[in-house]
């Protein structure tokens, strides 16, 4: 195994990786994230692999396995190079014709290409798909190229670079200086700008210091980070060592979720061959820097996300936060002055001490620079991780990457920044996604969920939606959050059941405030703005609620009743079966009836009705 | 009740109270939940209080302290998995089992629970089956899985 000892050394490395491309014909590119294999992208592999084996063509074609591409929801997809061709869903089963069409003979497979839902047509190349053109590819693009047990891969795509030239070229504060002038802001929520923290750091007394890398995706409806740190864990780990040797620490954390098994595996298996290939351990690159790398379990708490929580955390604690008179940077794990960073926030670290400030500030709004992952969900036709440029219009994520509303629906609200943050209506689609025009508009960021809402969801639900997590996840330090939230809660869950008062709108108004006002920490200071922002543009949904005893959308339970259209009921049955609760009645081949007394308005027997007979009023 | 190895898990670990997260996860996807006498050796063995250990114990949603049944099925209820219906999933299990999340059915087969995200938001809602990932799920292909899991078929209504 070759020890990577000096910059040059990763030169040869590369070139070796050039080498070998250039003696195969094809590649196959097939993500095997978490998601893809939900989908059944490990079988659809294997199949790949089995079959190019028995055509013979192992030599000439190679096939690499890399995390996730982004279109989620397309997958188990197949990236053909070159020709960019994608094939989208396809399973095991099409491997065959896949080898022995586009493989040996280069024909392409129309009935396995991008079906696009808006424009009804077929589409060829992967950079053709309107869910990809809108957007502005830097950090997901490089997850093609690289497979995350290959150290050379990422050494191939230029990986470790960066490290060197920063260790050769630069100094601490000439790093710190770079990164501080590119505008790079934290990408998990608040969006404080990294060079500052790390300047604080750098300057703060002390011998020991830390790097950690927050992985507690914890904001429900995000998963960019799952996705980077399972798909490019070496790009984060170059991003920490760069962080180290600018604040000067020489041991960092990645913190991952439990929750995100796959991630856990790959950041092991990056730190593992890292320290193999002498990238992480003493004298690195031949320099005076040593560094080195743990990976640290969550244990299933969203507070843990919190900076001063986490730290409590990886030191084997109940990960309760602290008051932050004292910032982290200055003392942070076990008292030492600590950078906290997010994993999208380490990995865009490289391609800036790479390609210069400039390079990295020429995308973006005047405060708000470079790309950010958005995890586009919910309600539209194509969903999936999209990375846009700072200052794009929610309109044109929402439309035209996420080619609008399913189903004939309307779109009304996207969620975005999870918990934290806040929904905003259709008529401020025009805003820019930045830190600071979200923020204004009463949402934030956040770690970059969005969560698309039609006329299908509740306001008033996905404001009880979020305050049951919350309140489920305050660890309970602090007065305001613990029983602000559950008061809020009582209310919602007042207004969402039919038994509102006028009066209470003003009360719910009043607590929101004040929870946001005294709380200690982040998580209970921002826990108020899923209540606060849908009071402030969808009140008219809390009054149907409160004045009519209705619910719009027709999801709160209590204000709704299910019954069974009798001309479009076939008298099938299925539902009658499917009625956990013995409710639906009726003869075979006659339409059935619902016994409002007996119904839970659980809503299974509309997923089961294949005839869409079942009404809700 | 056979005895639980630790040694595995402790490896490295000794004496080394902040390790006492990392050893619980490890002690808990070995196991399937805390048992009691184990969680007496980490005590000991890390140099952390019992009450300390019971303290982390009880915080983190990863650890039970009861065992949990053959069969994990775990809903998502993050946001994405929620606008699309993972209500639905959760009313399924209380209709067909009679048990809440967080519960493990009286024949010790299924323990059904909730997760905040798993980071598979396109795909929602989410079921996870032991180690697998479940897309797109619905109430319909919920009930066949808690079937075949509980290893029966739909006892007919009326029975």
């Amino acid at each position: 195994m070759p020890r990577v000892s000096h910059a040059k050394d990763l030169e040869i490395i590369r070139s070796q990786a050039d080498g070998r491309k250039s003696r195969t014909r094809l590649e196959l590119v097939i993500p095997n994230g978490t998601c893809c294999q939900a989908s059944g992208s490990a079988a659809l592999i294997d199949a790949v692999r089995a079959e190019l084996a028995r055509q013979g063509l192992q030599q000439d074609v190679s096939v690499r396995v890399t995390g996730c591409l982004g279109f989620c929801e397309q997958e188990p997809m197949i990236l053909v190079e070159p020709g960019n061709i994608l094939y989208c869903q396809v399973s095991a089963k099409d491997a065959a014709e896949i080898v022995s069409r586009t493989v040996k003979k280069g024909e392409v497979i129309d009935t396995f290409l991008f079906l696009d839902p808006v424009s009804g047509k077929r589409i060829e190349k992967e950079a053709d798909i309107p869910f990809y053109k809108a957007q502005s590819r830097q950090l997901i693009h490089m997850n093609r190229f690289v497979d995350p047990f290959s150290i050379e891969d990422y050494i191939a795509t230029g990986g470790y670079q960066a490290i060197a030239k920063a260790l050769k070229e630069f100094k601490p504060s000439a790093v710190i200086a770079e990164v501080k002038a590119s505008g790079l802001r934290g990408r998990g929520g608040a969006g404080f700008p990294t060079g500052r923290k790390w300047e604080e750091a750098h300057e703060a007394p002390g011998d020991e210091k830390y790097v950690i890398c927050n992985a507690d995706e914890g904001d429900p409806g995000a998963y960019m980070d799952r996705c980077v740190l399972e798909a490019n864990p070496h790009a984060v780990l170059e991003g920490m060592m760069i962080g180290a040797y600018a604040v000067g620490a020489s041991k960092g954390y990645i913190y991952v979720r439990r929750e995100y098994p796959l991630a856990v595996k790959h950041c092991r298996i990056a730190i593992q061959q890292a320290r193999e290939y002498g990238l992480l351990g003493e004298n690195i690159l031949g320099s005076n820097f040593s560094f080195d790398v743990e990976v640290a379990r969550g244990g299933g708490a969203f507070v843990c996300g919190e900076s001063t929580a986490l730290m409590t955390s990886i030191e084997g604690k109940v990960g309760e936060p602290r008051a932050k008179d004292v910032h982290t940077v200055r003392e942070g794990l076990w008292g030492r002055p600590t950078v906290l960073n997010n994993v999208e926030t380490w990995a865009n670290v490289p391609s800036i001490v790479l390609n210069g400030a400039k390079w990295f500030a020429s995308r973006g709004t005047e405060r708000s620079k470079g790309t950010k992952i958005l995890a586009l969900t919910g309600r539209v036709k194509n969903t999936g991780l999209v990375e846009i440029a700072m200052g794009t219009p929610i309109r044109t994520i929402v439309y035209d990457i996420g080619g609008g509303p399913k189903n004939g629906n309307r779109i009304k609200a996207v969620q975005t920044g999870g918990p934290s943050g806040g929904c905003l209506p259709e008529r401020l689609f025009d805003l820019p996604v930045d830190f600071d025009a979200l923020w204004d508009a009463g949402s934030m960021m956040g770690s970059g969920g969005m969560v698309v809402m039609d006329d299908k969801t509740c306001m008033v639900d996905v404001a009880r939606y979020f305050l049951k997590f919350l309140l489920d996840e305050s660890c309970g330090k602090c007065v305001p959050c613990r029983v602000g939230i559950d008061r809020m809660l009582e209310i919602v869950t007042d207004i969402a059941e039919g038994r509102g008062r006028p009066e209470q709108l003003d009360l719910l108004q009043e607590l929101a405030e004040t929870v946001a006002e005294a709380s200690l920490c982040g998580l209970g200071k921002s826990a108020p703005n899923p209540v606060l922002s849908t009071l402030r543009y969808f009140m008219e949904e809390y009054k149907a609620h409160v004045l009519e005893k209705r619910c719009p959308a027709a999801v709160c339970k209590a204000l709704v009743t299910y019954s069974i259209d009798a001309e479009k009921c076939t008298g099938c049955g299925v539902c009658l079966k499917a009625c956990p609760h013995d409710s639906i009645t009726g003869e075979k081949k006659k339409p059935h009836v619902i016994d409002a007394a007996l119904c839970q308005r659980c809503g299974i027997c509309i997923g089961e009705c294949k005839f869409d007979a079942i009404t809700v009023l | 009740m056979a005895k639980i190895n630790l040694d595995s898990i402790l490896e490295g670990r000794r004496s080394q109270p902040h390790m006492l997260v990392e050893v619980l996860l490890d002690l808990q996807d070995q196991e399937g939940y805390l048992p009691e006498e184990a969680l007496k050796t980490v005590s000991k063995e890390l140099g952390v209080p019992l009450i300390d250990v019971y303290r982390v114990a009880h915080f983190y949603k990863a650890f039970s302290l009861k065992p949990r049944g053959k069969n994990l099925i775990t809903i998502c209820t993050g946001t994405a998995c929620h606008v699309r219906g993972s209500d639905l999933l959760v009313n399924q299990v209380r209709g067909q089992l009679g048990i809440e999340p967080g519960e493990t059915t009286a024949d010790g087969q299924i323990t059904v629970e909730c997760v905040n995200c798993v980071g598979a938001c396109a795909l929602g809602p989410i079921v996870i089956h032991n180690d697998a990932y479940c897309k797109n799920m619905t109430p319909g292909k919920l009930r066949r899985k808690l079937d075949k899991a509980a290893g029966r078929k739909k006892e007919a209504k009326d029975a």
